[in-house]
C-alpha cells in the first residue's frame, strides 16, 4: 500500500526547537485490528457499546495495580522541561507529541473521573469527558509515541510517558479498539512461537540454508542448532535475525562466537522470538504469557544459561522483566523460581545479552580478530532506546553503553561517536519502537527519525562514516526503511555482531 | 475576641486538617499501590544507598531538571531553595522560644522572600512566553503561581510596608496549636496572607502540589537497577504463579 505523500524534512547541523503546529499530524494512526485479531488475543472484537464505562473501569483497575500510573498522573507540574525532549514533537511540530501534552490526554480524563477537583471543577484543571473524539486522539497520539523513554530521563519527578502511553493502550484494547500490527504479531507468537509465524520446520530449513552459506565463506562448519536438548545455551533472539536484512548477518555473528569460543549452543522452536509485543500495550498478562514459552523451553531442554540476541525492547523485557514474569534470573525464593533458577547456572548472569557473553570471552581472549577486515566500515554506535534506557549490562550502570561500544572497538579500527546529547541515556529513539514500525505509519516514523538523522549526518559530514551499528531489530528494521528518505545508503545499518562476524578469525587459533 | 480572629481560626484548623489527612491518605494510597515491574530509568543505582543518593539529588538538587532545562532549573531552584528558608523563617511563629537555628535563618529568610517572588515571576514568565508552556498551560497552572505570588508579596508588603504586630499573630498561632484562641490582629494584608496560605493547605493534598510526595514513590528514580539478582514480584502478579 502506498504511504501517503509528505515532505522529508532537512538535515541540519543546528536545528531550533520547531514552532507548534498543532494538529499536523491528527491524520496519522495505525490500522484498527478486526475481530479475529483481537479476539484470538482476548481483547474483545471491536470497539462495545459502552465502551465509556468500560474504559474508565479499565483505568481505575490500572491505578490500582500500577503505582508508576498513579504518581505519574498526579504529579506533572506542567513545568515544560519535556517539551522540546521527543523525537516525534522534534520531528513534527505536532503540540501532542509533546511528552506532557501527549500525557495529558490520559491525564485530564483521570481528573474528571478520578480527582476531586477534576469532578468540581473541569475547566479550571484541564479536566475532559471521555467523549469520542478523546478517545480518537488517544489512538492517534499514543501510537505516536515510540515509548522509548527519553522523556523520563529529563523530568524533575521522573514521570515516564512510557507507562502512561501503555496505559492508554491498554484501556484501548479492554474496549475492543485495537492495534492491527501488534495484536497480530502477538496472536501469532502466542499461537506459533516468534512474530513471523514461522512455523519450527520452516526455520529449520531457514538454519540450515545458512549453516552452508557460512561454510561458502569459510570452509568450516559453523552450525545453527535447534532444539538440542542438554545444550549449555538456549539463544533466544528476535526472528527477524532469521530472515531479515541486516539481522541475519548479526545470527551468523552470534553462532560464529559460539563455534570459536567452543560453547555449545542451541535455538528453540518453541521460543524462536525475543520480541514481546506485550510489553508495548502495556498488559502485564499478555507479556507473561509470551515470555512463559522461554521457560517451558528453557526447562525442556535442560538449557544452564539464557542469552539473549540483538533486540531492544526484548532486552528490557529479559534484563527487567524476565525474573518476575517468568523467573528466568536469580534470587527467587517460591516454587515456581526455583524449579528454573536449579537448572540455570548462577555462577553466569541470567539471562545474559549476546554483548555480555562476547565481551567476556573477548576479555579472557578467547576469541581472536582480524580487525582490519572492517576497515570498509567507519563505524558510529547508535544506542537502542530499550537497551540505554530501561536496561543494563555488565556490573556497573552504564555497562549498557560500554560493552557495545569496547567490542565494536575491538573488532573495528575506524569509531566515532555520534554527537553529546543524541547518545548514551540521551539516545533519540530510531523512530520505529514500541510498537509502531508498520507501514501506514511511515511518516511519523520517518518524521521521527529526524533527530538521528541529524545527527547521523553529523558523523558522516565530519567523519565520513558509513556504517552505524545497533543491536536492535527494530531499529535495523526502522532505519533500513528510512535511511533512503533521508538521502542515505540503506545498507549502513547493522549489527554489532555483523562487525564481529566480519573481523573473526576461526579455525586457525 | 472578633468575628475575623474565630474565622481564621476555624479556617487554620480545617485547612490543617485537609493538609495533613488529604496528603496522609495520597502518601498511604502511593505506598499501597504495587509497582509490579522495574522500571528505573537506567542507568540507576545498583543498590538501596545509590538510590537514596539519587533520591537526593533529585529533591535537592533538581538534578533531572538540571539536565533538562537551565532557566526552568534556575527560577525553580531560586523558587524552592527559597520558600525552604521562609518556611523555616516562619517557625519563629511556631515555637517559643524560638529554636536557636531559627534564628540563625533570620536574615537569609528575608531575603528568601524576594528570591521566591523573582523565581515565580520567572516560572510564570515562561507561561506566557514560551509558546510550548503556553500550550500546556491551564488556568490551574496559571492559579497556583498568582497564589503563591500573592503569599510572597502579602508577606513582604507585612515586612517592609504596612507593619503587622507580629507578636500579637504569634501569640495567635502558638494559641491555635494549644487550642487557646487569641485574638488576631486587624490587618488588611495579614488577612490576606493568610487567607493565601490556608487555601494552599487546602489545595494541596488534591492538585500538582503532589508531585512533592510523588518523587519519592515515582519507580523510575526510587528502584534499585537489581532485577536479575532478585525477583521482584507485586501481590497481584505472584497470583499468577499459582495458577499454572
Amino acid at each position: 500500500m502506498a504511504a501517503p505523500e509528505f515532505a522529508v524534512p532537512e538535515l541540519k547541523e543546528f536545528r531550533a526547537i520547531p514552532a507548534l503546529q498543532p494538529g499536523v499530524m491528527a491524520h496519522s494512526k495505525p490500522n484498527v485490528a478486526n475481530e479475529k485479531i483481537n479476539e484470538a488475543i482476548g481483547f474483545p472484537g471491536e470497539l462495545v457499546e459502552n465502551w465509556q464505562e468500560k474504559a474508565i473501569d479499565k483505568m481505575g483497575d490500572l491505578l490500582s495495580k500500577y503505582r508508576s500510573l498513579k504518581v505519574y498522573l498526579d504529579s506533572c507540574v506542567h513545568c515544560g522541561a519535556c517539551t522540546d525532549k521527543c523525537h516525534y514533537f522534534l520531528g513534527t511540530g505536532d503540540p501532542k507529541n509533546m511528552p506532557v501534552a501527549r500525557q495529558d490526554l490520559l491525564r485530564n480524563v483521570y481528573r474528571r473521573y478520578f480527582t476531586p477537583a477534576g469532578k468540581l471543577f473541569p475547566k479550571l484543571v484541564g479536566a475532559t469527558d471521555l467523549t469520542r473524539e478523546v478517545l480518537d486522539d488517544w489512538y492517534k497520539y499514543f501510537y505516536q509515541c515510540s515509548e522509548c523513554r527519553r522523556c523520563s530521563v529529563f523530568c524533575p519527578y521522573g514521570i515516564d510517558t512510557a507507562e502512561i502511553t501503555m496505559a492508554g493502550r491498554a484501556i484501548m484494547d479492554s474496549v475492543g479498539l485495537g492495534q492491527k500490527y501488534a495484536n497480530e504479531i502477538l496472536g501469532k507468537v502466542i499461537r506459533i512461537g516468534n512474530n513471523l509465524g514461522l512455523p519450527g520446520p520452516a526455520l529449520e530449513d531457514t538454519l540450515q540454508g545458512l549453516e552452508e552459506d557460512v561454510k561458502e565463506e569459510t570452509g568450516l562448519d559453523v552450525r545453527f542448532p535447534v532444539d538440542v536438548k542438554g545444550a549449555e545455551v538456549l539463544l533466544i533472539t528476535p526472528s527477524a535475525d532469521f530472515f531479515a536484512e541486516p539481522h541475519i548477518d548479526s545470527l551468523i555473528g552470534y553462532a560464529k562466537v559460539f563455534h570459536a569460543a567452543g560453547i555449545s549452543w542451541t535455538l528453540s522452536s518453541k521460543a524462536s522470538e525475543a520480541g514481546n509485543f506485550g510489553l508495548f500495550n502495556g498488559s502485564y498478562e499478555m507479556m507473561r504469557k509470551v515470555a512463559l514459552r522461554i521457560r517451558e523451553a528453557a526447562l525442556e531442554l535442560g538449557s544452564k544459561r539464557i542469552v539473549v540476541g540483538e533486540c531492544g525492547h526484548a532486552w528490557r523485557v529479559a534484563y527487567s522483566y524476565w525474573n518476575t514474569l517468568t523467573g528466568v534470573g536469580a534470587g527467587g525464593d517460591d516454587p515456581f523460581a526455583r524449579q528454573l533458577q536449579s537448572q540455570l547456572d548462577l555462577r553466569y548472569k541470567q539471562p545474559m545479552h549476546i554483548c555480555e557473553f562476547t565481551w567476556d570471552l573477548i576479555q579472557r581472549d578467547a576469541l581472536k580478530f582480524d580487525k582490519d577486515a572492517n576497515d570498509h566500515r567507519i563505524v558510529t554506535f547508535h544506542d537502542s532506546c530499550n537497551v540505554a534506557r530501561a536496561s543494563r549490562m555488565g556490573d556497573t550502570p552504564g555497562g549498557q553503553f560500554e560493552i557495545p561500544r569496547n567490542i565494536i572497538r575491538a573488532v573495528a579500527n575506524k569509531y566515532f561517536e555520534m554527537p553529546h546529547g543524541s547518545t548514551h541515556e540521551q539516545t533519540f529513539c530510531c523512530g520505529g519502537g514500541g510498537g509502531v514500525l508498520t507501514d501506514e505509519l511511515t511518516e511519523i516514523r520517518v518524521k521521527g527519525a529526524l533527530p538521528r538523522m541529524d545527527a547521523l549526518n553529523h558523523v558522516v559530514q565530519a567523519n565520513g562514516v558509513n556504517f552505524m551499528a545497533t543491536i536492535c531489530a527494530i531499529c535495523k528494521a526502522q532505519f533500513t526503511k528510512v535511511l533512503p528518505y533521508y538521502k542515505f545508503n540503506r545498507g549502513m545499518v547493522g549489527g554489532v555482531h555483523q562487525l564481529v562476524s566480519t573481523a573473526i578469525r576461526l579455525g586457525d587459533k | 475576641m472578633t468575628a475575623a480572629t474565630i474565622f481564621f481560626a476555624a479556617l487554620f484548623y480545617a485547612a490543617t486538617v485537609i493538609l495533613v489527612v488529604g496528603l496522609a491518605y495520597k502518601i498511604v494510597d502511593y505506598a499501597r499501590t504495587p509497582a509490579p515491574l522495574k522500571i528505573p530509568t537506567t542507568p540507576a543505582p545498583t543498590t538501596g544507598g545509590g538510590v537514596a543518593l539519587r533520591m537526593l539529588r533529585e529533591v535537592a538538587l533538581f538534578e533531572s531538571l538540571f539536565k533538562s532545562n537551565l532557566w526552568i532549573w534556575v527560577f525553580a531552584i531560586l523558587f524552592h531553595g527559597a520558600l525552604l528558608l521562609v518556611l523555616m523563617r516562619h517557625l519563629r511563629y511556631f515555637t517559643e522560644p524560638v529554636w536557636f537555628w531559627v534564628g540563625w535563618v533570620q536574615p537569609f529568610g528575608l531575603y528568601a522572600g524576594f528570591a521566591m517572588v523573582v523565581g515565580l515571576l520567572g516560572l510564570w514568565g515562561r507561561r506566557f512566553v514560551v509558546e510550548r508552556i503556553r500550550y500546556i498551560s491551564t488556568p490551574s497552572d496559571h492559579l497556583m503561581l498568582a497564589l503563591l505570588a500573592g503569599i510572597g508579596l502579602s508577606g513582604l508588603g507585612m515586612r517592609f510596608l504596612l507593619h503587622t504586630d507580629i507578636v500579637a499573630v504569634k501569640a495567635f498561632f502558638l494559641g491555635l496549636m494549644r487550642f487557646d484562641i487569641q485574638p488576631l490582629p486587624s490587618h488588611p494584608g495579614l488577612y490576606i496572607h493568610l487567607t493565601l496560605v490556608a487555601l494552599l493547605m487546602i489545595v494541596f493534598p488534591m492538585s500538582k502540589l503532589l508531585h512533592a510526595p510523588g518523587v519519592f514513590f515515582s519507580p523510575t528514580r526510587n528502584q534499585v537497577d537489581n532485577p536479575r539478582q532478585k525477583r521482584h514480584l507485586a501481590p497481584w502478579a505472584a497470583e499468577l504463579d499459582t495458577r499454572n
